[in-house]
């Protein structure tokens, strides 16, 4: 029975020791985004609470915290509260299987990347449930734009995966790391990797394709009813999800915590460092994108996911497979 | 071992409990929430037993994607109409005989695979031809089956999900008139000659302008 205890106290100290810097490092990134915007337009962004305005974020966070939450008297209780907890927890769980370096990993499952993508293909529901609990035109309108969004554009995401799983063969995300050990997948893959990253920024819903939060036209989309701690919910959800296709990304493609070059200067950076860096600079294509492109019109949105990004991930399937089957690399017999 | 149990008792509770309120809850829109609760439990279940690959494509597929869609069409539904007419009503209340008639089938069927499997595990091994490799993931060995043994179900079923496909396509589509549509290829490829004219319009006739 003590030893049961132990393991769940070990378990429950790793989980924490996992959590606490990656809600941190969401609030680091909302301030790194900001300022980033700011920079492509040449303004200063977030700079007067504490040193280069490092602290905005938390000030944000308590302004949050002790505004009232409001919620509207026509709006479906359970389902509006339970809205951003859903987002927020989803947003977290992932996190578990991401490996940091070939053994700082909280849970090295199997099927890490189906882990992955089941979990990312669960975020709609956040706003799907938010949206129509708020009983209201715009955050409906903006929950239906963002499920049909999300489904169109996880068909791409999988059958990327599919394109990276064909080199590995196997589902574990420690294993696809190390068959990245001689050349990183983006090199040999590298359409696809642009694939990923707009298909990401899609998933996340972040402009360009931030239609359902087009403030111009749904004022907030899913989030108008929204106020107090259960926003920031949101918005802490938001970003958490950001940085997890961040770091699928450079775990998929980039190398996830191999160092670019096996060399003496390269190799005294230690291994979780890298996989930081990679996702920092993922982050900052993500918001370099947001301030630069104009927003997606919605039949665009879609034409672009189903009859552009559909077919060439497919065919590039095809390419990849017989590629692999013609000259005997195929990693399992 | 205890911790296992009770993990399992907790899910499965919760999957029994949410399968019910499916049926008995009142709003539409809960009743399908708590279908997603069930698929999210059962799938949780499968990887407990072990079978990890099919719980996630369970999530993938039935919560993902399939239960996303059964959400958009009841919510565009009148939820408030439905309320109250479910089992109270005579009018409705013929269906309930067929409805038992079904689920005891159903039971019945699961307590001869129960039993046989509790009772006689060496018969239900003599159905299956094929042993089972413990020592690789069984992501592996699913695709060992799948693409060998039974590779030619695997393309009929593909092709039974193309043709529902292209079915509901075919249902569903229609060509509507009068609608414009945006070509890039048309727009890249203007010129200028095409698109400006130097009109000299009269006075109180004005340019004509097609559309």
């Amino acid at each position: 029975m003590t030893e049961n205890l132990n393991i769940l106290i070990t378990e429950i100290y790793k989980i924490f020791l996992l959590l606490i810097p990656i809600l941190t490092a969401v609030a680091m990134i909302v301030w790194l985004d900001r300022r980033v915007w700011a920079f492509v337009q040449k303004r200063k962004g977030p700079n007067v609470v504490g040193p280069f305005g490092l602290f905005q974020s938390l000030a944000d966070a308590l302004k949050y915290i002790f505004k009232e939450i409001i919620i509207p008297a026509s709006a479906n209780k359970i389902i509006f509260i339970l809205a951003p907890i859903v987002t927020m927890t989803l947003a977290l769980i992932s996190w578990a299987v991401i490996p940091f370096s070939e053994d700082f990993v909280l849970a090295d499952i199997n099927v890490g990347i189906l882990y992955l993508f089941a979990v990312s293909s669960l975020g709609v529901y956040g706003i799907i449930m938010g949206g129509w609990a708020s009983n209201s035109k715009y955050p409906f309108l903006g929950a239906i734009r963002s499920a049909a969004q999300m489904v169109s554009y996880e068909v791409s995401i999988g059958v990327i995966i599919i394109n990276v799983l064909l080199c590995v063969g196997s589902l574990n995300l420690t294993d696809i790391v190390l068959a990245q050990e001689n050349l990183w997948f983006i090199v040999p893959l590298f359409p696809m990797f642009v694939i990923f990253f707009i298909s990401a920024l899609a998933e996340t819903n972040r402009p360009p394709f931030d239609l359902p939060e087009a403030e111009a036209e749904l004022v907030a989309g899913y989030q108008t009813e929204y106020s107090g701690m259960m926003y920031a919910m949101f918005w802490l959800g938001e970003y958490a999800n950001i940085l997890l296709m961040c770091s699928m990304g450079s775990i998929l493609f980039l190398g996830g915590w191999l160092s670019p070059i096996d060399l003496y200067p390269f190799t005294l950076v230690p291994a979780p460092l890298w996989l930081i860096l990679k996702i920092l600079l993922l982050f900052i294509l993500f918001s370099l994108v947001k301030a630069i492109v104009p927003r997606y019109r919605y039949d665009q949105l879609m034409k672009l996911g189903w009859k552009i990004f559909l077919p060439l991930s497919l065919t590039w399937v095809v390419l990849t497979a017989s590629y692999l089957f013609y000259f005997n690399l195929l990693p399992v017999n | 071992m205890i911790i296992h149990s009770i993990f399992f008792y907790i899910f499965s509770i919760i999957a029994v409990f949410s399968a019910i309120m499916v049926t008995v809850s009142r709003n539409t829109v809960h009743s399908v929430f708590f279908l997603i609760l069930d698929f999210i439990t059962i799938s949780c279940l499968f990887i407990m037993i072990g079978a990890e690959f099919i719980g996630m494509i369970m999530l993938i597929v039935y919560v993902g994607a399939v239960a996303v869609l059964f959400l958009f069409v009841v919510m565009m539904l009148n939820v408030s109409k439905q309320k109250n007419e479910w089992l109270g009503n005579e009018k409705n209340s013929n269906h309930i005989p067929i409805g038992l008639l079904i689920s005891g089938v159903i039971f019945f069927e699961l307590i001869i695979v129960v039993g046989g499997w509790k009772y006689k595990p060496e018969l239900l091994k003599s159905f299956s031809s094929i042993g089972i490799d413990t020592s690789t993931t069984n992501t592996h060995e699913i695709g060992k089956v799948l693409y060998t043994d039974y590779i030619h179900l695997f393309h009929l079923s593909g092709m039974v999900l193309l043709v529902a496909m292209i079915g509901a396509i075919v249902l569903t589509f229609r060509q509507r008139e009068g609608i414009k549509r945006q070509s890039y290829f048309r727009q890249i490829s203007r010129e200028r000659n095409e698109a400006v004219e130097l009109a000299d319009p009269k006075n109180n006739e004005g340019v004509k302008i097609d559309v």
